[in-house]
């Protein structure tokens, strides 16, 4: 499979999946996720007004579980349909990248990868919050940031060639 | 309406221009045009949008939220539960209005972008034309549906709503982004059928054209998106974790404050909330705005054969674009230094964004109206404006 197409197909679908994961989030999750965290955060305070300190710690406890795990699927929805346009820009500008193509095939595998991985791993990171999803969102922006990096050579290599 | 003499001194004065793009690919009824002309479009009213947001609704926003947080601790401190509510009930209703409007201006701009990038893979899409120009239609009406409905939630509420916790306008905005999906999948449809047929891929002038401007944006684009990616690993690794623990903690001590009456810790906590929610602001804003201008960037670099302005002129529009896609991010990190200076030079870099976007906008709409002008029987591929 060429360069372009891994990185067209493969756009393409990330896309889908990105924004069938936020039609999903927004139908049934996201309206009770927001109601989640304002009634936590108002209970936290309505309990200090009661002076009762126990709950107002048990509420904020809550409003922090809910507001991490919120933000954490925004941003899956965002960088998911956001790295797949610049999957697809690139597969169209990759006959501007000077390298081989067996080059521009591993990079463009390490884009794909790094693609799905990075907010796969921010996804996770509200289940556990462990190290290994952690771990998977670093790897993942890694190798798009190398394979960027290295794509920017090549547009360079090309213009001087 | 252009006369013959103008067209003359034009065509004198724009000899790349003389290089026509693919003109039966964007031709009057084609899918390619409808999604350029609305992508670049949409990407303009989101930018306005997004600065007539910022400028009038943004601070004046932050700034009820944080007095109705500050009156929600002040009642707590007072013992008065029933009035904690109802302040926090305000500051919902406050986030909710600055959430919709910022969702408006993203989803608008992230619309645009998509319909440029189907307008781009067009060769790639092995449909018939009439399937294609409907999907377009249809991702269109969408991309402006959902914005629309979106922008209205806040103000639509529940009202006559069928269900209890979504109002008819978050209904709309759901059925636009359907709309979306659905075009985005018939469109991966017809590249699968491109690729399942191995049909031979059709000359694009679009995809061939190595002009200065084009590479300058192309280059540039991708080294701002580069500069994004690093500044948010940077800000997911330094800054994140640190945030998120900082607010729980400081919500904590207003909390604790306000049940032991300490006023002193309660207006301290305040402010540095407002400091805390002003620098996550900012770093975010300031990502997510760099590499969405190094993906606009990128992807005019495609269209910039269907600019019709001279080649000069197509240059410094390009630098103009990449002058404010880097002076809007890195003048919104220094807002926290540098206060309301920096915030009117980031405005401006906003605004040279949108002006080249315009100027290129302009230049396509050109394109389309020498080649609408072209007579029937003139040679194909030559725009009339372009041949005098």
């Amino acid at each position: 499979m060429s360069a372009r197409k891994i990185l067209m197909l493969g756009g393409v679908a990330l896309a889908i999946l990105g924004m069938s994961y936020g039609l999903w989030y927004a139908v049934f999750a996201e309206h009770q996720a927001l109601d989640g965290i304002g009634h936590s955060l108002a209970s936290g305070f309505q309990a200090a007004a009661e002076r009762n300190t126990a709950a107002a710690v048990s509420s904020l406890l809550q409003y922090r579980e809910a507001k991490y795990a919120y933000d954490r699927q925004v941003d899956v929805h965002g960088h998911w349909i956001g790295l797949a346009m610049l999957l697809i820009v690139l597969a169209i500008a990759f006959d501007h990248v000077g390298l081989s193509e067996k080059f521009k095939r591993g990079l463009a595998w390490a884009l794909l990868a790094g693609a799905t991985l990075f907010p796969l791993g921010v996804l996770l990171q509200t289940w556990s919050h462990g190290a290994l999803p952690r771990a998977v969102a670093i790897l993942g922006s890694a190798m798009v940031m190398a394979a960027l990096a290295a794509v920017v050579l090549g547009l360079l290599r090309k213009q001087a060639a | 309406m252009t006369q013959p003499s103008e067209r003359n001194s034009y065509a004198a004065e724009l000899p790349s221009a003389a290089a026509p793009a693919d003109t039966a690919a964007f031709a009057r009824p084609s899918a390619r045009r409808l999604l350029t002309l609305a992508g670049i479009g949409m990407i303009l009213a989101g930018m306005i949008f997004g600065d007539i947001f910022a400028v009038f609704v943004l601070h004046q926003n932050a700034a009820r939220v944080g007095t109705s947080l500050a009156a929600a601790a002040q009642a707590a401190s007072a013992g008065d539960a029933a009035a904690v509510g109802a302040h926090f009930k305000d500051t919902g209703t406050f986030l909710e209005n600055r959430g919709t409007k910022v969702d408006t201006h993203v989803h608008l701009i992230a619309f645009g972008y998509l319909a440029l990038m189907l307008a781009l893979a067009q060769p790639w899409v092995g449909l018939a034309e009439v399937v294609r120009r409907r999907l377009a239609w249809l991702l269109v009406c969408g991309a402006v549906l959902l914005p629309v409905g979106v922008f209205l939630i806040h103000y639509v509420g529940l009202a006559y709503s069928p269900l209890e916790a979504i109002g008819w306008a978050s209904i709309f905005a759901d059925l636009g982004g359907l709309m979306v999906l659905a075009a985005t999948v018939g469109y991966l449809a017809g590249i699968a059928q491109h690729f399942r047929a191995r049909q031979p891929l059709l000359p694009d002038q679009l995809l061939r054209d190595r002009s200065a401007p084009a590479r300058w944006l192309l280059t540039g684009g991708l080294l701002l998106i580069l500069a994004g990616f690093v500044h948010g690993a940077y800000y997911a690794g330094v800054d994140l974790y640190r945030h998120e623990a900082a607010d729980y903690t400081i919500l904590a001590q207003m909390s604790s404050a306000a049940a032991a009456q300490n006023q002193a810790q309660i207006n301290q906590s305040l402010a540095e909330y407002g400091q805390l929610q002003g620098d996550k602001a900012v770093k975010i804003a300031a990502h997510a705005h760099i590499i969405e201008f190094g993906l606009l960037a990128m992807l005019l670099a495609f269209f910039q054969p269907y600019v019709q302005l001279c080649e000069a002129w197509k240059r410094r529009w390009a630098a103009v674009l990449l002058c404010g896609s880097l002076l809007l991010p890195v003048c919104v990190l220094m807002e926290m230094k540098f206060g309301l200076v920096a915030g009117g030079i980031a405005d401006l870099g906003g605004l040279l964004v949108i002006l080249a976007l315009l100027a290129m906008w302009i230049g396509i709409l050109r394109y389309t109206g020498s080649i609408d002008a072209m007579p029937s029987g003139a040679p194909s591929g030559v725009p009339s404006g372009v041949r005098r």
